[in-house]
């Protein structure tokens, strides 16, 4: 049994202790909007903050992550406010397939967390997730929105 | 948008009495009017495509499949514009390829690939969406005992004009489900809309930013397992044995099972557990001849074609071989074009459900009457006691269209536990492995320039794989596969946009054992480069711009000319670019839209390239949302070029090397180039589409610069290969 602060709520889900966190998270926490999508810490499907962190949670055992705070897109927006980031998301316009777009927006929640005002140079560093619809231009235009209304 | 999956049979429910040929839905009878068909709300249908409820909700109905590319949003916009509805109480659905079966297919085709989905459908969405506003009309009409000319539909509201009286839809509704639909409606000319032809917002947007779409990969049902499978590596190969004593005892393991000839699945509680198990899973491979087949081979065998004596003969005019002969300058290149594969984000999979007499799957797909058929030949059941549920796919770029072995597998699955319902998610690296593949070509192209300069003959022979021999070979002509020559053609979708006085080309077919499928552009990809990157080649042979000397052979062409001169205007073609920057042009014709690039460049230690601009342009007739296609425009790039610069799938005893993102990369936002889209939309038929057209002018023009800023030609992709990277 493994002990879980997920999303601000505490949660016992019994798992091996090397199971990676997104599986942990999507099929014993049951949260689905975290994603796979290649499970080698290469595309950013996955990314959730640890500790306010990105992370990409396919490349992180479940007993890593016992003791902090773990925050999922599901947990993005807080007492129902949506973070500056989804709004700025849906104001642009930005996903197309939308499958890469969790762990997009949980790189650009953390960027400006850290960087309120990123410069582009910033944005090149910070998101090296994988899209494969192309929504790159939306997306960088979204962060500047974003940083923007903060 | 609801594409959250309802747990009940039908998101609307199908009765059992036929009526009128159509499956109803629980219907009335009244004295004399047809039946009113209803969805599992309750609410009336006006036409099959619109639900129209008390509170005013529209509920539009759609086939054709959202992956991304916005097709959903624009045929709402299309339908809302001839319905004359108000926008914000738009909501859409999918009805199951079973309820179109049960209604004699009364949505139509639910294919979406070939960027067909709003151009071959406007016009009957349109005429549901203008049907069902002059049934409202009507009913308005009779209730006040006017004219129905004496009333205007706007926003949802009707309003009798000579006394002021109004009524919703949401009430009248009713009255007008009970109404005969007209014997012919008229559409409105494209100047006039108000809804379509905007830079509306999509529809599915707010659930893909907080977690909430459900892609297939996220389907859930009570008592559901999960399998993980592993299919022969090399493709023909099969199944021989494997030892499932050796993973019985594994945590969470259920069941091992053979999966057709070529595949065992392993079915757990949880897919991390069944993933485990597999990979922990001894298995023999009968791998067969193919596994002796390398690169090298296939590349020796493509080349080969260029000289092989059997060709078909995809356009020709004049005698291009005599042309050559009596040339002033004869030029000559050849080009090579690599496998690709799809790598949506999204790993393909299915969910299952079997029982006897009955079987349901769920699962993303781009073609739902497809995937049913998938799931009728897999199941063994009858076409009424199957249905397909579709969810949102997480990309589809032609893997999820025209190949549904992720549901076939599904079922195969599921069939051997009955009642229990199974989601397959295939492992990254099975996507990968066992993927259809963008086909692999080369291209021989020569040229004959007069003493002026002139082209005189062109010859393009390419070499190589047929995606309609093997997917569709009831399209094939003579033997001969049409799509081979997207944008060689004579005329058509994909015509050629050049007036050669002798021109022939020709494809000398070569079919390797790698399946081959629709990769987003499909062949204007690979010949876009080859005509495209040669164009260039001629040019600078002629000592010509390369502008001008595309423009002195399409003056036959003038919408291909029309975009190829709106990126040279925008860019400043003919302008000194700015200290270190290099441009390249390209254009081409696909999907019925005329699309054209120039691309902006600087080259860094001759092999570092930062792409800072490139201007995109497409005519696709008519613009459904501007916006949208916009985006298709930069999302098309982002797949054109992660092709350019990285990808490439490769075989080595039969089997793809390439498994993950590591091995066939994809393109970052650093890398991004900003795009500067131009639509510029001319009117005419057939519409021509936009999710596809643009993506093969992006690397010719990047080529080209490259030719520009260095003096080098590349005429191999990708450009890794060439030990070329973005900077
Ligand atoms: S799934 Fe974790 S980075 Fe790709
Ligand atoms: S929006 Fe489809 S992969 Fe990014």
């Amino acid at each position: 049994m493994v002990r879980l602060n997920i999303n601000g709520k505490s949660i016992d889900v019994d798992v091996e202790a090397d199971t990676p966190l997104l599986w942990v998270i999507r099929e014993n926490v049951g949260l689905t909007g975290t994603k796979y999508g290649c499970g080698i810490a290469q595309c950013g499907a996955c990314t959730v903050h640890i500790n306010g962190v990105a992370t990409r949670s396919c490349g992180m055992q479940v007993s890593e992550a016992v003791g902090k705070q773990i925050t999922t897109i599901e947990g993005l927006a807080k007492n129902g406010a949506q973070h500056s980031v989804q709004k700025a998301w849906i104001e642009n316009d930005v996903p197309q397939c939308g499958y890469c777009q969790s762990g997009m927006i949980m790189a650009a929640a953390a960027l400006l967390k850290e960087k309120p005002k990123p410069t582009d140079a910033d944005i090149d560093a910070a998101i090296t997730n994988i899209c494969r619809c192309g929504t790159f231009q939306q997306v960088r235009e979204a962060i500047h929105m974003a940083a923007k209304s903060a | 948008m609801n594409f959250i999956p309802k747990m009940n049979r039908r998101s609307f429910i199908v009765g059992t009495a036929a009526a009128g040929g159509g499956l109803a839905i629980g219907f009335d009878l009244p004295l004399g009017g047809p039946q009113v068909i209803r969805a599992a709300d309750d609410s009336p249908e006006l036409t099959a495509w619109i639900v129209i409820r008390p509170d005013d909700t529209v509920v539009i109905r759609m086939a054709r499949s959202e992956m991304g590319q916005g097709t959903i949003t624009g045929l709402a916009q299309l339908v809302a514009e001839e319905l004359e509805c108000n926008w914000s109480k738009v909501t859409t659905e999918y009805p199951t390829p079973g309820q179109s079966v049960a209604r004699k297919r009364a949505w139509g085709d639910f294919s979406t690939g070939g960027s067909r989905g709003i151009r071959m459908s406007h016009e009957y969405v349109r005429k549901a969406g203008a049907t069902a506003r002059t049934m409202l009309v009507q009913a308005a009409a009779n209730q006040w005992k006017v004219q129905p000319a004496e009333c205007v539909a706007a926003n949802s509201v009707i309003t009798h004009t000579g006394s002021g009286r109004k009524v919703t839809y949401g009430k009248i509704a009713e009255a007008a489900a009970k109404l005969d639909p007209p014997k012919d409606v008229t559409l409105k000319d494209p100047k006039d809309w108000k809804i379509a032809g905007k830079r509306l917002k999509r529809l599915d947007t707010a659930a893909k930013t907080n977690g909430k779409m459900i892609y297939g990969a996220d389907f859930k049902m009570p008592g559901m397992l999960n399998a993980a499978i592993k299919q022969c590596p090399v493709f023909g190969g099969k199944l021989a044995s494997f030892d499932e004593a050796k993973i019985s005892g594994m945590k969470g393991v259920k069941r091992v099972v053979k999966v057709g000839d070529n595949a065992v699945a392993v079915v757990a509680d949880t897919w991390w557990h069944a993933k485990s198990a597999l990979d922990k899973l001894p298995i023999t491979w009968d791998e067969g001849p193919n596994a002796k087949v390398q690169q090298a081979a296939v590349n020796a065998r493509l080349k080969a074609g260029f000289d092989a004596e059997q060709a078909f003969v995809g356009n020709k005019n004049g005698d291009a071989k005599a042309a050559l002969a009596g040339a002033t300058k004869k030029v000559e290149a050849s080009y090579a074009y690599p496998w690709l594969n799809h790598a949506a984000m999204e790993p393909l999979n299915a969910t299952a459900l079997y029982t006897p007499d009955k079987c349901e799957v769920w699962c993303g797909t781009q073609n739902g009457e497809a995937a049913f058929a998938a799931t009728l030949a897999a199941s063994g059941l009858p076409a009424n006691n199957c249905d397909v549920h579709k969810l949102m796919l997480g990309g589809g770029f032609g893997r999820r269209g025209a190949f549904h072995d992720y549901v076939t597998q599904a079922v195969l699955i599921a069939k051997q536990m009955p009642g229990t319902p199974v989601k397959l998610l295939w492992s990254r690296e099975e996507d990968m492995q066992h993927g259809a593949y963008h086909p692999i070509t080369q291209c021989k192209l020569t040229g004959g320039l007069d003493a002026d300069g002139n082209l005189v003959a062109l010859h393009a022979r390419i070499s190589g794989q047929s995606i309609l021999t093997s997917v569709r070979p009831e399209a094939l002509v003579n033997g001969m596969d049409p799509a081979t020559f997207q944008g060689f053609a004579a005329t058509g979708e994909a015509a050629i946009g050049y007036s050669v006085p002798n021109l022939l080309v020709e494809h000398a077919m070569y079919n390797p054992h790698v399946p081959p499928g629709f990769w987003r552009g499909v062949n204007v990809n690979q010949n876009a480069i080859y005509l495209e990157c040669f164009m260039d080649e001629l040019a600078f042979e002629a000592k010509q711009d390369p502008l001008e000397f595309r423009r002195k052979l399409m003056s036959k062409h003038p919408k291909h000319l029309g975009v190829l001169n709106a990126v040279a205007e925008k860019a400043g073609w003919g302008k000194p670019a700015p200290q270190g920057i290099f441009r390249g042009i390209a254009q081409h014709m696909g999907y019925g839209s005329y699309v054209a690039a120039v691309a902006e460049i600087s080259v860094i230690d001759g092999n570092k390239i930062k792409i800072h601009r490139i201007i995109g342009a497409t005519d696709p007739g008519f613009a459904v949302n501007p916006a949208q296609i916009e985006r298709q425009i930069a999302g098309s790039f982002v797949y054109g070029l992660s092709a350019l610069f990285h990808g490439e799938c490769t075989v080595k005893d039969g089997r793809i090397v390439q498994d993950n993102f590591d091995s066939y990369n994809s393109m970052r936002i650093s890398e991004m180039p900003k795009v500067e889209a131009i639509v510029m939309p001319t009117g005419g038929t057939p519409w021509g589409g936009v999710g596809e057209p643009t993506i093969c002018v992006a690397a010719p023009a990047v080529l080209n610069a490259y030719f520009a800023a260095t003096g080098k030609r590349v005429r191999s992709v990708p450009l890794k290969n060439e030990k070329i990277y973005f900077a």
